[in-house]
């Protein structure tokens, strides 16, 4: 069975950023879901993101949990806002700030394309 | 109206070969001889979780060990905030008359029970497994996140985080059972080993064996719970709608407002303070400090034993130390021992309202207590 975390990760391997978004409300996911959390509707389709957004938050990993992230270290993580309206995390290149401008690329690490932003 | 009548705790540490179990009876046999009780006067049981011992039943796999045979027994979940949801339930229970005495438990081996990376792994699981923690993130990098927020938008400095690393230490330093001691200065914060930038090792409290428990009853002297209040908005810091309103200030004036009272009653602070920034996060939004200003109140005493808001002498988890839920509950137990005149060589004099803020997850879950002195 392929799940909405499958087939967002599909996403990122093929080049791009998809996203649930409700046709009855308007409303777009956070975390994509197979109903809308805002009115409770099912009517909810994929919709692919620009891949650009803002950094909204930033640190930078240098204790990593294992074994599979030690050789990344030090490692930005970020919440960026995307133009669409929706948070995520995600890398970050060294160097980023809270505010600043940036865009989607994608680096393979443990399996999988992981959305890693840069500057815009 | 819900008292606790007593306290007891393991004090914080490494406790070589001591399992989960091992823990919890120490504390609760503690908490008993504190309250001037015996086993057959428990009638219910609250406990917390383990990371180190899993169990679909924790209590009454504990109630059956330690040898009480209660009327009503089950484990709580809440991360951080489980000690104060633990110690709200036990209030309701015993306010709705379903029990008299109920013993409050949490205990965990977490520093020698496990590796260092298990339990970094283990921890960051509050995070969203498909979207978060593929990224290699931790608690110390959810935190770093929430800090470089709330240090852009309030001109928080590292400088300030610091504060708090030191006047818990200083703390603990007065307080049997505190897992570091040693005195540190800002300057000590500031250059220890990145974890998680901007949070460095000292802004993070250490991983502790230990355990703590109370005895909540419908009759006695100690402390009261007057009031209690609960807030989640969110599991997920990617979630959060806004990481400088998270939900901590509802939970603080729900419970405020149960015990009729305001901010200006309050003369005693137990704070969840997994992180400095946490500390800080907390204090500021639920209105002990301003935006921005609960570093300049630390530097000023506010927050010391002389102080008008006594925050955590006992060490918190920065410094006394961090066993998962026993953690958070000796808040609750230093509050209680402040108001009850049990603080030993710590007491400070005339102690009347305390309030006690429990966080879990990545300030996801909130739950505040109102003590009064009996
Ligand atoms: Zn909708």
């Amino acid at each position: 069975m392929t799940t909405l975390a499958d087939h967002y990760w599909a996403g990122c391997a093929a080049g791009e950023l998809r996203y649930r978004a409700c046709t009855a409300c308007g409303a777009r996911q956070t975390f994509p879901r197979a109903f809308c959390p805002a009115c409770g509707s099912e009517a909810v389709e994929w919709r692919r993101a620009a891949g650009t957004g803002t950094v909204h938050a930033a640190a930078i990993v240098t204790r990593a949990p294992s074994d599979a992230f030690r050789p990344l270290v030090p490692y930005a993580i970020l919440l960026v806002d995307l133009d669409e309206g929706i948070r995520m995390m995600a890398h970050g290149a060294p160097g980023l700030t809270i505010g600043q401008r940036v865009a989607v690329t994608f680096h393979l690490h443990d399996g999988r394309h992981l959305p890693r932003f840069v500057p815009l | 109206m819900a008292h606790i009548v007593g306290a007891g705790d393991t004090g914080f540490g490494r406790h070589e070969g001591r399992s989960t179990i091992d823990l919890m009876t120490a504390a609760a046999a503690a908490a008993l001889a504190d309250a001037g009780l015996g086993r057959g006067d428990i009638d219910g049981l609250v406990c917390g979780y383990s990371t180190t011992h899993p169990h679909l039943m924790l209590a009454t796999v504990f109630a059956e060990h330690f040898g009480i045979d209660p009327v009503y027994a089950h484990a709580v979940q809440a991360g951080g905030a489980t000690g104060c949801a633990m110690t709200m339930l036990a209030a309701r229970l015993v306010d709705a008359g379903q029990c008299r005495r109920i013993l409050v438990v949490g205990a965990e081996n977490r520093a020698t029970g496990q590796s260092r990376d298990s339990s970094v792994q283990t921890l960051a699981q509050v995070g969203h497994p498909d979207f978060e923690v593929p990224y290699g993130a931790t608690i110390p990098a959810y935190y770093a996140l929430l800090a470089s927020r709330y240090m852009h938008v309030h001109g928080v400095t590292e400088a300030d985080l610091a504060e708090f690393a030191v006047l818990m230490r200083r703390h603990a330093a007065a307080c049997p059972g505190a897992h570091q001691t040693a005195p540190i200065t800002v300057a000590d914060v500031l250059a220890s080993k990145p974890i998680a930038a901007p949070l460095k090792l000292l802004d993070c409290c250490p991983i502790s064996d230990g355990g703590v428990a109370l005895v909540v009853a419908a009759e006695g002297e100690g402390a009261h719970i007057a009031g209690m209040g609960q807030a989640h908005r969110h599991q997920h810091i990617t979630h959060a709608a806004d990481l400088t309103e998270t939900g901590a200030a509802l939970a603080a004036e729900r419970a405020l407002d149960e015990a009729w009272a305001g901010m200006d009653d309050i003369d005693y602070l137990a704070i969840y303070d997994s992180f400095t920034i946490t500390l800080t996060m907390l204090l500021e939004e639920i209105g002990f400090a301003p935006r921005g200003g609960a570093a300049a109140m630390a530097r000023d005493g506010a927050f010391g034993p002389g102080g008008a808001l006594p925050l955590n002498t006992h060490g918190g988890l920065l410094a006394f130390g961090h066993c998962g839920v026993g953690g958070g509950m000796a808040h609750i137990a230093e509050a209680y021992r402040q108001l009850a005149g049990k603080a030993g060589a710590r007491q400070l004099p005339g102690r009347t309202t305390a309030f006690v803020h429990g966080d879990g997850g990545v300030m996801s879950s909130h739950v505040s207590l109102v003590l009064r002195a009996d």
